[in-house]
Formats: C-alpha cells, sequence, structure tokens
C-alpha cells in the first residue's frame, strides 16, 4: 500500500519533472551548474575509490591464485574485467548516492522547509522542473564518463600495485589486461550507470521535495533518499544484467 | 480586487476555514489579524492557490481564478508578488540574483534594462551595498526587504506579505510597515498583508479582517477596531497592558 501510495507519487512527480522548461537560458546556465556541483566535484571521490580498488582486487586475486597451476595473465584479466563490469559502474554509483544524492536530498529539503519552493511556485516557476531536470540532465551526462574515468584509473591502480610488490611480473598483468578484451563490458557498464545515475538524481529529490517539517525531517529524507537509491541501484544492477548478458 | 466567498480549508479533522468571505481592495492594505494558529496563513496561501481549498470560489480582478488551469494559474501568478513569513530568498544566490530572477525569468527586458530595474527596486527598499552578498550574511529586516524588493520586481498587480514585521524590532518594523503602505499606493496594488502586530494594525490598517475560530469574526479599519465593542477582538487587540493603557 504505502510502496504503491509512494510509486504513485514519485511517477507524478517525474511528469511534473520532465515539463519543457520555461526559459532555456536559465535552464542551460543551471545544467552547467549541475554538471559542475555533481560531476566535476565527485572527480576526485572516483579517482580515489577507483586506484585502491584497482589496487585491492589485483593483489587479492594475485594471492589467491598464487600456489595453483592458474596462469598469471589472469590477474590483469580479473582487475580489468571486475572493474569494467561492476566496480566501476555499481560500486561507483552506490559511492556517488551517498554523497550526491545527499546532497540533492539536503538542498532541496532545506528549500522546501524554508518556503523556498513554494516561493517558486507563486512566482508561476514549475519547481520541480526547475530543480530537478537539470540535476538528471548533468547526472546522466557526467556519471558515465566518471564510469569510464573509474575504470581507467582502477587498472591504472593494479599496475601501480603489481609494480610496487610484485605480485606477479608486470609483463603478465600486461598481457592479462589485453587478453580476449569484449569491448560490450564497457556498453553494458555505460547503460547500467545511465539508469543508476537518472536514480541518484530523481529518487532524494523526491524525498526531499515532500519533506514537512523542520531540520531533522531534511535529514531523515536525505538518509531515506540514499538508503532507497543504493537498494534501486542494487536491483536494477540484477535485472540488467539479467538482460543485457544471459 | 480580490475576492475569496465562502472558502473553507480542512486538513483532515482540523477545520482550519470556514465558510470565510472577504473582499481586498485595490490601492488599499487589507490585514488578516487573528492569534497565533487561528489559520492566517493558511487563508493567504488559500487566496494564492497554494493549499487547495475544499469549498468555494476566489476570484482575483475579472477572473474567477478557482476555475483556472495550471497553465491560466501561472500567468496570474506572475502579477502577484509574495513575501512569505521566513522570507523565502534562495540561499544559494547572493541578493542581486534573488531579486533578477523574477525578470531572467519571464521579462522581455534586456540585460542593461534588467539591472537598472533591479537597481531600482533596491533602492525604492533602501538597501545599498547588499548586492553580492548571500541571505545569510545580511540581518533579518534586510532579508525581509530583499524579500519585499523581489516581491515587486515584476511590477506586481497584488502583493501579499505574510508576517512581514516579524522578529524585527519596532523600528525597523515600522519602516517596513510605511514601506508596505507606499509600494501599495505608488503601485496601486490589491496588497494582503497577515500580522498579529497591533502596531502593524494601528499604523497601516485600512481593512482589517479578525479571524477567530476559523470564521471572519469582525471586519472594519483602523479606527473601528480601537472602540469595538466585539469581546474576542477587544481580548485580542487589549492582550497587552500597553494597549489597555492606550485606551484609557
Ligand atoms: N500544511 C499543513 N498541513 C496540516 N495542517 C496545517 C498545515 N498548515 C497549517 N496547518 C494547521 O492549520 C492551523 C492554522 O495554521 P496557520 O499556519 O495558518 O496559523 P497562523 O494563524 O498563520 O499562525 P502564526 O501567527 O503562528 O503564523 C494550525 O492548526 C496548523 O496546525
Ligand atoms: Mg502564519
Amino acid at each position: 500500500m504505502n510502496t504503491f501510495y509512494h510509486i504513485g507519487r514519485y511517477l507524478l512527480f517525474m511528469k511534473k519533472v520532465f515539463k519543457r522548461p520555461q526559459k532555456s537560458s536559465i535552464f542551460l546556465n543551471n545544467v552547467f551548474f549541475e554538471i559542475e556541483k555533481l560531476g566535476i566535484n565527485s572527480i576526485m571521490i572516483v579517482l580515489i575509490i577507483s586506484v585502491f580498488m584497482g589496487a585491492v582486487i589485483t593483489l587479492q586475486t594475485a594471492y589467491n591464485i598464487e600456489l595453483s597451476f592458474v596462469p598469471l595473465y589472469l590477474v590483469g584479466l580479473g582487475t580489468r574485467d571486475s572493474m569494467f563490469l561492476e566496480f566501476s559502474s555499481t560500486i561507483v554509483a552506490l559511492i556517488l548516492a551517498g554523497k550526491v544524492g545527499a546532497n540533492i536530498a539536503s538542498e532541496i529539503g532545506t528549500m522546501k522547509i524554508h518556503e523556498q519552493i513554494e516561493a517558486l511556485n507563486m512566482m508561476g516557476v514549475n519547481s520541480e522542473s526547475h530543480l530537478v531536470l537539470p540535476k538528471i540532465i548533468a547526472a546522466v551526462l557526467t556519471f558515465p564518463l566518471l564510469t569510464l574515468f573509474s575504470m581507467f584509473i582502477g587498472i591504472l591502480g593494479g599496475y601501480l600495485a603489481v609494480y610496487f610488490t610484485n605480485a606477479v611480473p608486470i609483463d603478465d598483468f600486461v598481457y592479462g589486461l589485453h587478453y580476449y578484451f569484449i569491448p560490450f563490458y564497457i556498453t553494458y557498464s555505460l547503460i547500467k550507470v545511465v539508469i543508476f545515475a537518472f536514480i541518484i538524481a530523481t529518487i532524494p529529490a523526491y524525498h526531499a521535495y515532500y519533506v514537512q517539517g523542520g531540520a531533522l525531517e531534511v535529514g531523515k529524507a536525505s538518509t531515506k533518499g540514499v538508503v532507497y537509491s543504493s537498494i534501486l541501484i542494487l536491483f536494477f544492477n540484477v535485472v540488467i544484467t539479467q538482460i543485457l548478458l544471459s | 480586487m480580490i475576492i475569496a466567498k465562502n472558502i473553507s480549508k480542512s486538513f483532515d479533522d482540523n477545520h482550519v476555514l470556514n465558510d470565510i468571505s472577504l473582499t481586498c481592495k485595490k490601492g488599499e492594505t487589507n490585514l488578516i489579524i487573528g492569534e497565533s494558529g487561528s489559520g492566517k496563513t493558511v487563508l493567504l496561501k488559500s487566496i494564492l492557490g497554494i493549499h487547495q481549498i475544499d469549498k468555494g470560489q476566489i476570484i482575483y480582478g475579472d477572473d474567477v481564478f478557482t476555475d483556472m488551469n495550471h497553465k491560466e494559474k501561472q500567468k496570474i501568478r506572475q502579477e502577484i508578488g509574495m513575501v512569505f513569513q521566513g522570507g523565502a530568498l534562495f540561499d544559494s544566490s547572493t541578493v542581486f540574483e534573488n531579486i533578477i530572477f523574477p525578470l531572467q525569468m519571464f521579462s522581455k527586458m534586456s540585460k542593461v534594462e534588467m539591472h537598472n530595474r533591479v537597481r531600482f527596486c533596491l533602492e525604492r527598499v533602501n538597501l545599498h551595498n547588499v548586492d553580492d552578498l548571500y541571505p545569510s550574511e545580511i540581518s533579518g529586516g534586510m532579508q525581509k526587504r530583499v524579500a519585499i524588493a523581489r516581491a515587486v520586481v515584476l511590477n506586481p498587480k497584488y502583493l501579499f506579505f505574510d508576517e512581514p514585521n516579524s522578529g524585527l524590532d519596532p523600528k525597523t518594523a515600522i519602516v517596513i510597515d510605511n514601506l508596505i503602505k507606499e509600494l501599495t499606493i505608488d503601485f496601486n496594488t490589491v496588497t494582503v498583508i497577515n500580522t498579529h502586530d497591533m502596531n502593524s494594525v494601528a499604523e497601516i490598517g485600512d481593512n482589517i479582517a479578525f479571524i477567530y475560530n476559523g470564521q471572519k469574526w469582525w471586519y472594519g479599519n483602523k479606527e473601528e477596531i480601537m472602540h469595538t465593542d466585539n469581546k474576542e477582538l477587544n481580548d485580542f487587540v487589549f492582550a497587552t497592558k500597553l494597549m489597555r493603557d492606550l485606551k484609557k
């Protein structure tokens, strides 16, 4: 019952979000502003988690196959495919859900409780579209780029780990990176992350837009937004994987 | 003119407004008074269409607002300036950006014209050298004035104020009251003001509606309110010792 209520209200909210922007110059300005806030300001965190994830996957794989007769180039291949298939899309999206999602929810929630959204509506602005559409566009444009960036940095992290620890010979690692490369994995990851970006931009916004009360409620809406977007990301990860890779 | 006809509004079991009719006149200040929680804000937001009313009709000029579709309401709203109880300035924008926003959104002015208009409005509310400050960096009284400047920037026909001088010292409050009165006369607006400040009532109460028990309990002007024998209104107006002494 409650779930259906939220789904219904979310869909109605989305219908308003996708109203045509009233003034294109202001809209474009907002899009660029959000690209900076949601995308460019996330580069650092993506860089940090990706380099460490790449390194740790590499070392774990290397130390696990040490005793067996498995070829050593599998370390490079494993790192590449783990990053390409899962880490640079899903894990990065989960991290961004925390960072960007909380940011969106607290911004919109604060505007709501301080009557700023009513002020927009009163001026005759379509507040849903004015506030949320630029975020959706910014996230859908920049998150795939962050994913590509994360793939590159993750591999680099693996390479550095091998370089400094000699867990496997560097040539084997690099050979593994090239071995049996399936370009569709990148496409698959990018499709996933576009959907994740949409979730991250809209679910916290939805929870914040309907918040009532004070700062405490904004905090709660922010938590809800992050939790529900994370769950949805994990859920759609399974669904899309079944559709695209089976 | 704005006319509210027999409007009622409840939230679940809480019947806040009960069959209220009210006429707000052009070029005059129309005050809505009542104790905290009496439904002043709900009445204002109902007239503005922010709250969906359960019953009744709202008319702006010759147009029946309650019969309009979303697009038509949006159109009317561009002729309305509203100052919210808390100011409702956009935190992430500077004073200048706050005021120019409605112009950028809805006017066809050139950049220079917009800047001049914002300058004029800032001048009009007596604010200087605050263009690049954020709302959190200026005082409450200044925030109110920025909110007023933003409300009048599009040359509205209708002006709404929710508690324009709550949280202000008496001297600043009078400045704001006088500003509202001047703007009402200068721009010939229908001005609707929510207040529980007796100073404002005495100062600028052209027309006063007293809300009690969800109803329009009394209606009159600032002279009449001092000599009324309506018990509930008297209890409200002369609640403070200062007012009682004044009456004597
Ligand atoms: N959005 C809402 N949902 C449910 N109830 C509401 C809502 N807004 C107001 N109310 C209720 O309506 C009643 C009147 O509230 P309102 O804010 O209009 O009072 P007020 O006269 O403006 O008071 P104040 O002078 O303190 O601002 C209160 O009982 C309040 O709980
Ligand atoms: Mg109020």
